[in-house]
């Protein structure tokens, strides 16, 4: 799976970017990180708030950093 | 002295403090009345002063945002046109995150909702230029009236100009991207743990974004403060000069810094003879029209509106200028 971090890179983006990795690896899942810094690409996503974490294409969460407990329960 | 006016000068103002950086300073053998004991007495007091209210006030502030995220402030203001409808998106504004760089993805996601362009240009005018932070600094560094005064003239900046724009039909002048851009419409709840959470983490991030502004501003400050000849200031800002006000607004535009930082350089100038009006033009011009979000705004909006955009935002902050300039004698 593809985990998308949107945003411009603020400290916040980086520990959501950790966080979904550290999910990633509790639930058993291959995953690869991908920031998301342009802000035409990340309002594509209709995101308003960063950081925003998009899974497979889909958007699961904006505007606050995730802890791993919670994105694990999202994927 | 009335209570309001003892609360005020005790944690807005806290002049207990700058009495003991004052006896501090005279510990370590400077006069506080000498010229470098008083620009350390000025750098010090300010320095702690600002940390510790913009801690508080961040706080305090980003709770309250906490329960108006972009989806939420979009919704309330979709459907809406109007003058009550630019008034609401200034008020909205106010309350947004402070960082001119969370404006872009702003606008894009109102245009893309169907927003007109004067309720989105309204809100991007006001939020920079009013939070509650700055206002009650500007309480605690000058006092009530002219906070108030600032916050007024801000919010009328933002309603005006966004009006002006919404009636030049600029539509066709935004960047084809942002059009297709998809809406969705959940909005985020938060539980009050996570408000707190919030709350304390954007203290951190913001302080950390903004304390070299603050420290290089204070530093501006003092310098002026104690060293720049009284007759220097006026002869290139007296309120007598019908160029001050133009001046402090062309120096402010390419400035980037946080209205935090240009705080303690007004107080400077003020004390030193300067105009309020003056010191308004340019602690707006540097927040409202800085070139990094200049350059921003330029990937999604097209040259005749960004254009339009700082013509229209410049010549409010002029005529506030000018206009305070004539009436500082009611606020100082």
């Amino acid at each position: 799976m593809i985990i998308k971090i949107l945003g411009s890179g603020c400290k916040k983006c980086i520990a959501l970017g950790e966080n979904a990795k550290t999910a990633a690896a509790a639930v058993g899942k291959e995953a690869e990180i991908v920031k998301v810094t342009d802000i035409a690409q990340i309002a594509a996503y209709g995101v308003m708030s960063t950081p925003g974490l998009v899974v497979d294409e889909k958007v699961l969460s904006t505007g606050k950093v995730l802890t791993a407990e919670e994105i694990g329960k999202l994927l | 002295m009335s209570v309001f006016g003892w609360i005020n000068d005790q944690f807005l103002r806290m002049t207990w403090l700058n009495d003991l950086v004052g006896q501090g300073v005279a510990g370590i053998g400077l006069d506080p009345a000498s010229r470098l004991g008083g620009s350390v007495q000025f750098f010090v007091y300010d320095v702690i002063k600002i940390f510790l209210l913009l801690s508080v006030l961040i706080f305090a502030i980003s709770y309250v945002q906490s329960h108006f995220p972009p989806e939420r402030t979009r919704a309330m203001l979709g459907g809406r046109s109007g003058l009550g409808a630019n008034v609401l998106a200034a008020l909205l504004g106010t309350l947004t995150p402070f960082c001119s760089c969370s404006s872009i993805p702003l606008f894009i996601g109102f245009t893309a909702a169907g927003l007109p362009l004067a309720i989105t240009f309204s809100f991007l005018i006001s939020s920079p230029l009013v939070d509650l932070a700055s206002v009650i600094l500007l309480a605690s560094i000058f006092n009530w009236p002219t906070a108030l005064a600032y916050v007024a003239v801000g919010l009328a900046v933002a309603v005006l100009g966004g009006t002006v724009i919404g009636k030049l039909g600029m539509k066709n002048q935004v960047a084809d991207f942002v059009r297709t851009v998809p809406v969705s419409g959940n909005v985020e709840t938060m539980t009050r743990r996570q408000r707190v959470a919030y709350a304390r983490d954007q203290v951190a991030e913001i302080i950390h974004r903004v304390w070299p502004y603050v420290l290089i501003g204070i530093g501006i400050g003092a310098a002026i403060h104690n060293w720049i000849p009284q007759d220097t200031i006026t002869a290139l800002l007296g309120q007598d000069k019908w160029w001050a006000v133009p001046l402090a607004t062309v120096v402010g535009i390419p400035m980037y810094a946080d209205i935090f930082g240009t705080l303690p350089i007004a107080e400077a100038l003020v004390g030193k003879g300067v105009g309020l009006g003056t010191v308004l033009a340019f602690m707006m011009a540097v927040t409202a029209l800085s070139l990094p979000s200049m350059i921003m705004l330029k990937r999604v909006v097209r040259m005749p509106l960004l254009l339009t955009f700082i013509g229209v935002v410049s010549t409010g902050i002029l005529t506030i200028g000018f206009a305070f300039n004539e009436i500082t004698h009611w606020f100082i």
